[in-house]
């Protein structure tokens, strides 16, 4: 049937199964909207008490306001998250180029695998790894670092005796994220216009400068964001930090010391199932920070990739 | 490039013409292996650390291998190419510097968990249970409850979205879906069970903790996930087919139905199975929302409700009169998670292969 330019489009009819079944979907899609809001509604409505009423009156503050025992928590799990970032990011595109760029074609798929098996571990077996494996193995090596190196701030004496510091936490945690950050560089990587590649070889540029001005510039974007997504994964990050880390609270730069900062999730792990009354709304409360800090890191990811998906030379 | 002229030293033809042979990489990788390997040994012989070997072994040769062959390269041919080779080393160290922590873990994982791999941990609970003995039913169970009603309550609703962004999704609402989709992915789980505490906690009163919380909580982890998968299985759906059945006269709910999802289906049972293996593993959102327990509950609306990871956590924290008793259940639950996992990512990839349509492609 043809019809000219200029008469009506002709609108499909409209079946009641049609109607049913749109008006579902579109049901399901909003309900997705609806407990992303319940979640933030639900964590405001419990954690209001905690706010309210005198810190006197809940044990786990032990008299000191809300904000000064929230601070060292936010801290901690800023810091150590911002260390695992910094060793898995570097870590993690050298992963990714290897499997995009340097690999055999033939071997790369399942070297892909095996890195994503990292991510399939569930983090309860991080958290034995690290506490029982990680942490005695490189306790001996923390020793050495506050004897010969004592004088840098980072890693001032005295060094923990059980090797459970923020360091070891981080490790866990960079170990973590790596699989997650190589996976979606690696994405990117592949996607560097070929040309681009075979341009920069023909110029008689050596396989690293090839990357350096083909693959890397094309793929920043994305890297950004893989990293604000690893970022997101490990400031949220429970168990293996509730099980490796042995805190003390307190803010510290320090490494290597056995007087940690906790961080937000593992707090509430640690303390949740025996808490009553008011300290469940106070662990509620520093949970809704939680959730406040990564919804902001991972928006500003997704916006990055969002942004980069319009813009991007690649289609 | 001068001294290619300048052949009066007695090198191969290969190192002449400016480049290095091009098994060079791999003597120079023996010998920094050695030469770490006989240091180690040494440092071996005086004090013991038998454990930290084979890694620090790995890193000295690494670091040997990087200084050598950067060495070696700058001197036949040239600073480009030495940086070159220098990243490609540099490259195969941080791959191997992440294999380290996976052969680690699964070796510790193996080694430690099958001292209590038998037949009583897979047959009784640890109801009254002080000490040695006991199993992980009671973990079973409810990791099975919960995990099943999870996708039971995911899967209609991730599906659904997933129909309404790839076939319907137009304008500020699917856009918006999609976005705070990608941002629910990142979500802690700690989370997601703080929230399915406090619906419980607002409706039932305070202190309440239920397998169907968990349930809950596990589910907000599963949804989005559910969600991404479905959505990239159906967007594969080649457009063609819809147009053809359009063509037909069918309507679109019976397109849907007949031909986009039979054709996708492979893909969403993928999906499906990876979205359980990964929300199998949640430990914290049901420490939150199910609790813990040493008994065997069947029941996802009465009382606290164990769970695999939250027994292997709880074995390791609250470690009793004999702690090596409650780690050895602690490595053999690990183990049974991992193997868990592994086994439902083994099926995903299964179904991927052999239920996947035959197309020409």
């Amino acid at each position: 049937m043809t019809t000219p330019a200029t008469t009506p489009r002709i609108k499909a009819k409209q079946r009641l199964g049609d109607r049913i079944f749109s008006s579902t979907a579109l049901t399901a899609g909003t309900l997705i909207l609806a407990v992303l809001a319940a979640v933030a509604a639900f964590l405001l409505v419990e954690s209001v008490p905690a706010l309210t009423e005198d810190p006197e009156e809940i044990d786990i503050l032990a008299g000191q306001p809300f904000w000064a025992y929230v601070a060292p928590l936010v801290f901690g799990t800023i810091w150590s998250a911002a260390l695992a970032l910094l060793m898995a990011v570097p870590v993690s595109i050298g992963i990714a180029l290897f499997i995009s760029h340097y690999a055999p074609r033939k071997l790369a798929a399942g070297l892909g695998y095996i890195i994503d098996l990292l991510a399939a571990v569930p983090s309860v077996v991080f958290g034995l790894w690290g506490a029982n494996v990680l942490a005695p193995a490189v306790q001996p090596f923390y020793s050495w670092l506050t004897e010969n190196l004592g004088w840098i701030p980072l890693f001032a004496p005295p060094a923990s005796g059980t090797g459970r510091t923020i360091l070891t936490a981080a490790i866990v945690l960079a170990v973590m994220v790596l699989p997650i950050i190589t996976a979606l560089t690696r994405e990117v990587f592949l996607q560097t216009p070929v040309l681009h590649e075979e341009a920069a070889l023909a110029l008689g540029a050596t396989r690293w400068e090839m990357i350096r001005t083909a693959v890397l510039p094309f793929g920043r974007p994305g890297i950004i964001s893989a990293s604000m997504l690893g970022l997101g994964r490990a400031l949220g990050e429970t168990m293996a930090v509730a099980m490796v880390l042995s805190a003390s609270g307190g803010i510290t730069f320090a490494l290597l010391t056995s007087s940690n900062p906790g961080t937000i999730a593992a707090n509430i792990a640690l303390r949740f199932p025996e808490a009553f009354g008011l300290n469940t709304n106070l662990l509620i409360a520093t949970g809704l920070i939680l959730f406040a800090i990564t919804l902001v890191v991972n928006m500003i990811a997704r916006w990055i990739i969002g942004r980069r998906k319009e813009f991007s030379g690649a289609n | 490039m001068s001294q290619a002229t300048t052949t009066d030293r007695s090198v191969p033809n290969t190192y002449a013409s400016g480049l290095l042979g091009k098994r060079v990489p791999w003597y120079v990788l023996g010998a920094a292996l050695v030469i770490s390997a006989v240091s180690f040994l040494l440092i071996g012989q005086a004090g013991d650390e038998a454990s930290f070997n084979i890694v620090g072994v790995v890193l000295l040769t690494a670091v040997l291998y990087m200084a050598g062959i950067f060495v070696t390269s700058l001197l036949i041919e040239g600073r480009r190419k030495a940086t070159d080779r220098l990243v490609t080393a540099l490259v195969g160290t941080a791959f191997t510097i992440a294999l380290l922590p996976l052969i680690s873990l699964i070796f510790t994982v193996l080694t430690n968990g099958t001292a209590r791999f038998d037949l009583e941990f897979f047959t009784y609970s640890m109801r009254s249970i002080v000490g040695a003995g006991g199993g992980i039913v009671h973990a079973l169970v409810g990791t099975l409850l919960m995990t099943l009603t999870a996708a039971i309550i995911s899967v209609p609703v991730g599906l659904l979205a997933a129909i309404y962004l790839v076939e319907y999704g137009r304008g500020n609402i699917a856009r918006a879906i999609t976005f705070f989709v990608d941002v629910m992915t990142g979500i802690p789980s700690i989370v997601a069970g703080l929230f399915a505490y406090s619906v419980f906690a607002i409706f039932f009163g305070p202190g309440i903790k239920l397998g169907i919380a968990g349930a809950i909580a596990l589910s907000v982890i599963m949804i989005p996930i559910v969600v991404r998968s479905c959505e990239d299985m159906l967007k594969l759906v080649p457009n063609e087919l819809r147009e053809a059945s359009y063509a037909l006269g069918v309507p679109k709910w019976l397109t849907i139905t007949k031909v986009v999802l039979p054709t996708s289906i492979a893909g969403i049972m993928t999906g499906v199975t990876l979205a359980i293996a990964r929300v199998v593993g949640e430990t914290a959102p049901l420490l939150i929302a199910a609790g813990f327990t040493n008994n065997l509950n069947y029941n996802l609306f009465d009382g606290r409700m164990q769970s695999l990871p939250v027994m292997v956590y709880s074995q390791y924290v609250s470690q009793g009169t004999d702690p090596q008793a409650y780690i050895d259940r602690a490595w053999a639950g690990a183990l049974t998670l991992i193997l868990i996992v592994m086994a439902l990512n083994l099926v995903a990839r299964l179904i991927a292969k052999y239920f996947a349509p035959k197309t020409g492609r």
